[in-house]
This record gives C-alpha cells, sequence and structure tokens, in this order.
C-alpha cells in the first residue's frame, strides 16, 4: 500500500489561496429524519432558505450533470428573488435536503426543476415584499425586491431580506399563480454568466464523487461473468492470496472484492481465478436485424393515424421505400460508473451521480428492507451519463459490498465494466414508405418502427440480480418513439411501432432516446423524396411547413451555409450540404442543422466541415450555457453517428474499450456555428439534447449530395462507405 | 515494501507502495490527495489520468510508481489555483471550456506540454497534439478555442 510521508495534501496544492476540496455535505453523515428542513415541493421552504446574512440557498432535486443546469436555476431564483446570482448557493439531488422534482431527463432540469424552484422563489418574493411593507410602513404595491433588500420603488432606504426572514421559515405553500417577473425586463435571465463549476475543473479543486472518501472506506470491484447469463460456479481464493488485505465477497452469482488499498482492489479483480457456466443467448450483432424482425411482439401501436396512406400510396405518382438503421449505442461515459455506500444498521448512505436520486432511495429501500427515512442517496459530480448509464448498478454493487463488509465502500467500474455492462441505447429498425403527388408533393407516408416494449417498474440491477435478491423488472429506454412522423404537411400518415417484447442486451435512456435514430429515418427518408421530386432539400421542407417558428429555424441554418438552392445530389461531387430540421418530440423545441461534408470515394472517410444550426427554445436562460449544450449534443451525435456500435457475440458485449468502441478524435472536429433563436415573451423548454436528433439526418443528406449515395445504417464507417459508393 | 522519491508540484515527496507496479495514478490520488488525474481507461487510450513529467505529457494509469522515481511529475493542481490559474487554465475558464469536466485534467495538461513545445500552434496542430485525448460531452471546439487562446497570452 502506498502511503505518504512528512506532507501534508495542502503543501502539494501550490501555494497561495490553495483550498482544500470538501465535501461540505456529503462528509456529514445523517440520514433523511434528522434534518429538519421540509421536503414536500408544495412547501417553499422545500425550495428555498434565505440567511440571516441575505443568501439563499436554494434545493433543487434535478442535478447538473454538466449541463449548465447549476447556473440556469440560480439565475431563475435571482430573478424572481432580487439576490445577486453569487448569493445564492445551491444543493442538488440530495434525498435529505433537495425535493423530489423527478430524475433528471428528458430535458426537464429546467423546464419542471427550474420552473418549480421559479415559482416557489415568486411565492416567497410576494411574501418578502409583504414582510418589508410592514417593516418599511408602505404599502407593498410600492416596494420592490432588488440587490437583496426590499425597498421603496421611487427610491429611499430599504430593508435587507435577510432581516426580514432570516433563517427562519416563510412556511407557506407555493402559490402557482404568484405572479412571475415580467421576462421582458429579466436583468439576470438571458445573460451568459459563467458556470461557477468551471474553475474548479480546470484547477483539480472541485470534488467529483470519484474524489469522495470516508474514515475506513474500502475499495470494492465487482467481477462480472464472462457470459451474460453465466452462474458462478466456484472461486480460487489462493489465486490472489500475495494482494494484501484483499477480502472476497460472494453472493450467489455476485462476485466482488474489497480492499482498504484501491490498487489491491483492482489487481485482486484480474487476478482472481472463478469458473462460470457456459451461456449462450445472444443473436450477436450480424444477426441483429432478422432478431428483431423476428421478435415476439407485445402489441403494436398506431401512434399517428390521419387519412388512409395504404389506399393512398398506390394511386401517388412517384412511390419510395427504404429501410434505416441504428444500433445499440453505449453512453460510454469518460469515467466509469462510480459510487461511496455506507450500510449501517440504522440506514444506508450512498453518495452516487445517478440522475436520479430519490428513484434510487425509493429502489433501494425496498430491496434492501429499510425504511425509506433511513436511507439517504446524495449526488456529486462525475462523468457525464448522459442518460442511465452505468451509475445505478454501480451504486447497488457499493450497497451490497458494503453490506457485507460492514464498512463503506468505493466502488469505481474499469473500463471494461462500463463499456461492457451499461444499460444500452436500443437497437432501432424503421420501414418507411411514401409516395409523391403530381406536384411532387408528399401524397402519403407510412412508418413501421420495431422497439422494445415498456415493462413497468425499474430496470434490474446487475448485482441485485446476480446476488438472487428480490427486484422490479422493468424495461424502458425512455420516450423512443417521438418524432417518427414527418413534421411536413400530408394529408395522410401513419405511424405503427412493432413494441417488441424482449430485447438482446439491457436497455435504458441514452440521450434523446429513440429520437435520434427516428429524425435520421424521418429526415433522411424526406430528402429522398426531395430527391425523387428533383426539388432543392430546403425548398422541398418548407414548402411543408406553415409554423414561422419552424420556418425561421430552416432559413436561418440554411443562410448560415450560405445555402444555394439546387437539387440533390450534387453536380460536383466529393463534397456535399445536407439539411434536417425537427421540432422535438413534435411539440417543443424547432431546430435545423445544416451540415457540409466532403467524401473520399477510395478510402470511404467523410468529413465533417462546417455544422450550421439554428436553435429554438423559447425563452433563454443563459447563451453561453446553452451554447455550450448545443456544441456537445451536435458532436457527441457525430461521433455516434460514425463510430458508434456496441459489438456483442453470442455470450458477451465485445466492445469493451475505446479501441473496439471508438468516439470522435480532435483531428475530425468540424467548425459549429450555432444560432439561439431567443423569444423572451415565450415558455423556456429544456434544452439538454434536443439538438442531437437532426445530427445523423443532416449528415446522411449531406453525403448524399456528394456522393449520390443514400446512407441508412449508421455507423457510417469508411468500410461501409466504400462499400455503398 | 520499496519506497520512491520524485518531485510532485515542485516538492519533493516519497512514497510507499507493495506493488513497484502500481500505476502512478493511484498513488497520485489515494496516497496524495491529488485528485486532477482521473480513472478513465487503464488503458493509455483516453487521457483522463495525464500528468506532466519531466514537462512531458505522460499517461499516470499505465505508468508504474518506480518510473517516477527520480523525475518532476506535476498535476493540474501545481499548474494554478483557481484565484491564480496558469495560462492554460485561465484560457479554459474564459471558454467555458468543459461539460462534466471529467477530460478536463487531460485536456489542459496535455494542452501544456504542445504548448511548451510549440508555443504558437495553428488549430491544425492544435487537432492533432490532441488527438490521443477523448471528449464524451462534445467540447471540442471551446477545448480547441480555449488552447488558441492560451497560445496568444
Amino acid at each position: 500500500m502506498a502511503t505518504l510521508s512528512q506532507i501534508s495534501r495542502r503543501d502539494l496544492l501550490k501555494s497561495g489561496g490553495a483550498l482544500v476540496v470538501s465535501f461540505a455535505l456529503g462528509a456529514k453523515r445523517s440520514f433523511a429524519q434528522d434534518i429538519s428542513k421540509p421536503l414536500d415541493p408544495s412547501e417553499v421552504d422545500s425550495f428555498l432558505a434565505v440567511h440571516a446574512d441575505g443568501s439563499v440557498t436554494v434545493y433543487t432535486g434535478k442535478v447538473d450533470i454538466g449541463t449548465g443546469l447549476r447556473i440556469a436555476v440560480r439565475q431563475m431564483a435571482a430573478e424572481e428573488l432580487g439576490v445577486p446570482v453569487e448569493r445564492i448557493t445551491l444543493v442538488e439531488g440530495d434525498t435529505g435536503l433537495t425535493p423530489d422534482q423527478g430524475g433528471t431527463g428528458g430535458s426537464t432540469g429546467l423546464t419542471r426543476g427550474g420552473s418549480e424552484v421559479r415559482q416557489a422563489a415568486a411565492t416567497a418574493r410576494r411574501a418578502l415584499l409583504q414582510l418589508g411593507a410592514e417593516q418599511l410602513h408602505r404599502p407593498a404595491p410600492e416596494l420592490t425586491l432588488a440587490e437583496g433588500e426590499v425597498r421603496p420603488a421611487a427610491g429611499g432606504a430599504g430593508v435587507g431580506i435577510g432581516r426580514l426572514i432570516g433563517d427562519r421559515r416563510l412556511a407557506l405553500k407555493v402559490d402557482a399563480k404568484a405572479p412571475l417577473q415580467d421576462s421582458t425586463h429579466y436583468q439576470v435571465v438571458g445573460k451568459p454568466f459563467p458556470r461557477p463549476d468551471v474553475p474548479g475543473k480546470c484547477t483539480a479543486r472541485s470534488a467529483y464523487l470519484q474524489d469522495f472518501s470516508l474514515p475506513g472506506m474500502l475499495h470494492g470491484r465487482v467481477l462480472r461473468p464472462p457470459a451474460i447469463g453465466a452462474k458462478l460456479i466456484s472461486v480460487d481464493e489462493s489465486s490472489i492470496r500475495d494482494i494484501p488485505e484483499v477480502k472476497v465477497v460472494r453472493l450467489e452469482n455476485f462476485l466482488g472484492v474489497v480492499a482498504p488499498d484501491e490498487w489491491a482492489a483492482v489487481r485482486a479483480a484480474r487476478e482472481l481465478k472463478a469458473t462460470w457456466s457456459e451461456w449462450q443467448g445472444l443473436p450477436g450483432n450480424d444477426g441483429l436485424e432478422r432478431w428483431v424482425r423476428d421478435a415476439a411482439v407485445d402489441k403494436d401501436q398506431a401512434l399517428v393515424s390521419k387519412g388512409d396512406p395504404a389506399a393512398a400510396l398506390p394511386g401517388s405518382t412517384k412511390q419510395l421505400s427504404a429501410t434505416y438503421r441504428w444500433p445499440f449505442q453505449s453512453h460510454a461515459s469518460l469515467g466509469p460508473s462510480c459510487a461511496v455506500a455506507d450500510f449501517r444498521s440504522d440506514g444506508l448512505t450512498v453518495w452516487t451521480s445517478s440522475q436520479s436520486t430519490h428513484g434510487l432511495r425509493g429502489s433501494f429501500a425496498k430491496m434492501f428492507g429499510i425504511p425509506n427515512d433511513k436511507v439517504r442517496v446524495i449526488y456529486l459530480d462525475g462523468a457525464g451519463s448522459y442518460g442511465g448509464n452505468g451509475n445505478d448498478d454501480a451504486a447497488a454493487d457499493a450497497v451490497l459490498l458494503s453490506r457485507a463488509a460492514g464498512k463503506p465502500v468505493r466502488v469505481q467500474w474499469m473500463r471494461h465494466d462500463e463499456h461492457g455492462w451499461d444499460p444500452k441505447g436500443p437497437v432501432q429498425l424503421l420501414d418507411l414508405r411514401a409516395g409523391l403527388d403530381a406536384e411532387g408533393k408528399i401524397a402519403a407516408w407510412e412508418t413501421q418502427m420495431w422497439l422494445p416494449t415498456t415493462i413497468p417498474g425499474t430496470r434490474p440491477f446487475l448485482g441485485i440480480d446476480a446476488a438472487g435478491m428480490a427486484q422490479a423488472h422493468g424495461q424502458g429506454g425512455g420516450q423512443i418513439s417521438q418524432n417518427g412522423d414527418p413534421p411536413y404537411a400530408a394529408p395522410h400518415v401513419k405511424v405503427v411501432v412493432h413494441w417488441t417484447k424482449q430485447t438482446p442486451l439491457r436497455i435504458s435512456n441514452l440521450r434523446a432516446p429513440g429520437k435520434i435514430a427516428n429524425v435520421f429515418a424521418v429526415e433522411s427518408f424526406t430528402d429522398e423524396l426531395a430527391a425523387a421530386a428533383g426539388v432543392d432539400p430546403v425548398a422541398f421542407r418548407r414548402r411543408g411547413l406553415a409554423d414561422p417558428r419552424a420556418l425561421a429555424v430552416l432559413e436561418r441554418a440554411a443562410a448560415m451555409m450560405e445555402w444555394k438552392p439546387r437539387p440533390s445530389p450534387n453536380p460536383q461531387p466529393g463534397t456535399g450540404r445536407g439539411i434536417a430540421y425537427m421540432r422535438y418530440k413534435q411539440a417543443e423545441n424547432y431546430i435545423a442543422m445544416a451540415m457540409e461534408v466532403a467524401v473520399d470515394r477510395a478510402s470511404g472517410k467523410i468529413t465533417v466541415r462546417r455544422v450550421t444550426c439554428a436553435h429554438d427554445c423559447g425563452l433563454v436562460v443563459n447563451p453561453d450555457s446553452l451554447r455550450n449544450q448545443i456544441e456537445g449534443c451536435i458532436l457527441q451525435t457525430l461521433s455516434r453517428t460514425l463510430h458508434e456500435e456496441v459489438k456483442f457475440d453470442g455470450s458477451r458485449v465485445t466492445s469493451v474499450d475505446w479501441a473496439s468502441y471508438p468516439i470522435l478524435r480532435f483531428p475530425e472536429v468540424p467548425t459549429v456555428e450555432v444560432a439561439l433563436l431567443d423569444h423572451p415573451e415565450l415558455p423556456l423548454l429544456g434544452a439538454g439534447e434536443a439538438a442531437t436528433a437532426p445530427v445523423a439526418a443532416a449528415l446522411g443528406n449531406a453525403v448524399f449530395d456528394a456522393t449520390g449515395v443514400r446512407l441508412r445504417t449508421v455507423p457510417f464507417t469508411p468500410e461501409r462507405v466504400k462499400a455503398a459508393v | 515494501m520499496a519506497r520512491y522519491s520524485f518531485q510532485l508540484n515542485g516538492r519533493a515527496v516519497t512514497v510507499d507502495s507493495w506493488d513497484p507496479g502500481q500505476p502512478l495514478l493511484y498513488v497520485l490520488r489515494n496516497a496524495l490527495g491529488l485528485h486532477g488525474p482521473k480513472f478513465g481507461c487503464g488503458l493509455a487510450q483516453c487521457g483522463a489520468c495525464t500528468v506532466l513529467m519531466d514537462g512531458k505529457a505522460i499517461r499516470s494509469c499505465v505508468t508504474p510508481v518506480r518510473q517516477a522515481a527520480g523525475h518532476a511529475v506535476t498535476t493540474l493542481e501545481g499548474l494554478g489555483s483557481p484565484d491564480k490559474p496558469d495560462a492554460v487554465q485561465a484560457a479554459f475558464i474564459a471558454e467555458q471550456a468543459a461539460q462534466c469536466g471529467y477530460c478536463t485534467n487531460g485536456m489542459i495538461m496535455t494542452a501544456k506540454a504542445l504548448l511548451t513545445q510549440n508555443p504558437h500552434p495553428t488549430l491544425e496542430q492544435v487537432k492533432q497534439g490532441l488527438a490521443g485525448n477523448l471528449c464524451r460531452c462534445g467540447t471540442h471546439t471551446r477545448i480547441l478555442r480555449a488552447v488558441l487562446r492560451a497560445a496568444k497570452a
């Protein structure tokens, strides 16, 4: 074991203003019932506390997974409370301190999380003005709340909110009708405040979950089987006898090791000899499409049914059909999933980067037979998760190991654990048919998609199943069937989902669940129709759209690309441009994206040169943070489109590192230009994932323009492109 | 247990390790409490664990602690602090070049070594210089801007 001699951590941090990382909230171990703070989301005090010094703490059940929520929620609260952003502290995702606002997903961080905080702050504002009125002996309507004090709107001495209420409860119900600040006069919302976590992240002074430790804590690693359904037959503990202080934990088919030294745990997990049964239950990649088409169907569901496409299609002037395919993909978090658990006779505390701390608390309470109020789950920053990566499973691993070892245990998965065992974004298969009328407009459209059905309940945790404990066996990848219909005028449209009972690999939400593949199919196929009609792709879309916000983003993205109208493909092959438009969930953000590519026919290599994106998500809370998200959506989805496919054989996932599951690298990064079409007068819409959805289609359309070849299967690897051209 | 002495962020340190093959990363993070370098893959594939050894960017997840003996190691903590950031750190903060920030350590440390070698790189040279570092959030364009900004500072 490594030990430190004659030097402290403080000495190792560069001298001068060195800040020792602390976990002010995390290190204090106490259960929910020890804390007197209210958590009921109908109470204002659940969301905020005004302190005697005039500073404010805001509590939200939503978490900032690198998305900028941490500054945006502060801005929304600051605007209503008339308190500078810097005077607001945010506490996130701690089941002992924050109200349950649902998991952080589906771009609901601000739409629900931020909006509920804002309404609580607006209710508090009205109450503070009333308290100020009593103190200042002036009617409340003559007063305003600014810079942390209630003061006469016409000028004159005010009184600080800390003096009015400092550290006492407001004891008010959140009033849904409490008036909000007029958005056209916002002072704080809409400004590009820098994110408070960035300086710490750039100087190693911010505290990640991976850095968190407790006194007496052990390091744990779990040995997952060599085949997904294999059973543990025997373990040879003598194989690791040279590694110091390791303890083997075996619970039926759950096999783990714990040790005071992390490297000892890593080596023990690598070297422990275990015998597992054979298992071959997967179709493997190569047989996947056949498997999906033949899979038992739970039910067929018509999501859209307008007119009668089956009857209208044969009479249309031109008819097209195509199949689009999207592979299993991994969240592929850069840091493998991690958790620290402290299981004691009087309760359980878990530190995690889960996007659903309240959900985890409920699950663990049930599985381990502990009352809900004796389980506390606390969020800490981790590597980006983009949905349900391995975090929840790692947390279950840590709880199992802590219970067995009788000590706090930190588990960090290894790289092969994360790539091999995170629940995946589902494989998607879409068959499309459409017809054009004599004027080259869409006469009829039919989408059939195959998706894994939803089974209610949380998805099973790997460790809990392996240990033979009872748990729910839910299945779901999120709202994966949305955006399967064209957003363009068409008299006959049908979208049918064949919900298959099973999925070969375990699934979960992966950023913009389902919608990236669905928009890839719909917007690529729209491009096929435009080409068949001999119409410029922007013009074809324009004449199918009526909503001015839709048209505004389409025109803007095209203008940024200096789009010259002409049909695809490009008469001068080799380079090309493509466009895609979508409205997220057919009800929220409007996004159009254009791309310029070069395709090398000899190697099959696609070079993305430029991306332009016009983005309308209503009210913009923080434009710089929003741009960061949109840029990330674009580059991450370029990665998913160009490179990513989970490979598996009959037994297990075989793409278990960055060589076998490559992602985008710097030399491939294009110029990215983003235009924000701000609408302060309109409600805000979530923007954490919407801009991912048009990426694959815009890219495929640009490749078609450059080569005349339509790519309908992701990823667009050089081998695949070479074979197609 | 064998002892290993090296320079760390400008100071002399001595550590013990039961395994001379223990990667430097675990020694830095656990024994020495320096959390800049992160565990990403343990395979030298992603760059999250990057530290400087004698000014060169190395992958601490595959560098045995014995190889650090007698050398000068610098971690992200050793470059600067939030109050006094190094030029590269300051540029990353100015460009808000992070999302989750898990790769940020490797980006800054690799950029630091790159700029030492080539103080005025072109955009293409920065892209090539960071080709071995992975970012999953898609913060690439900001990271590139930050490195070019640092080069001008």
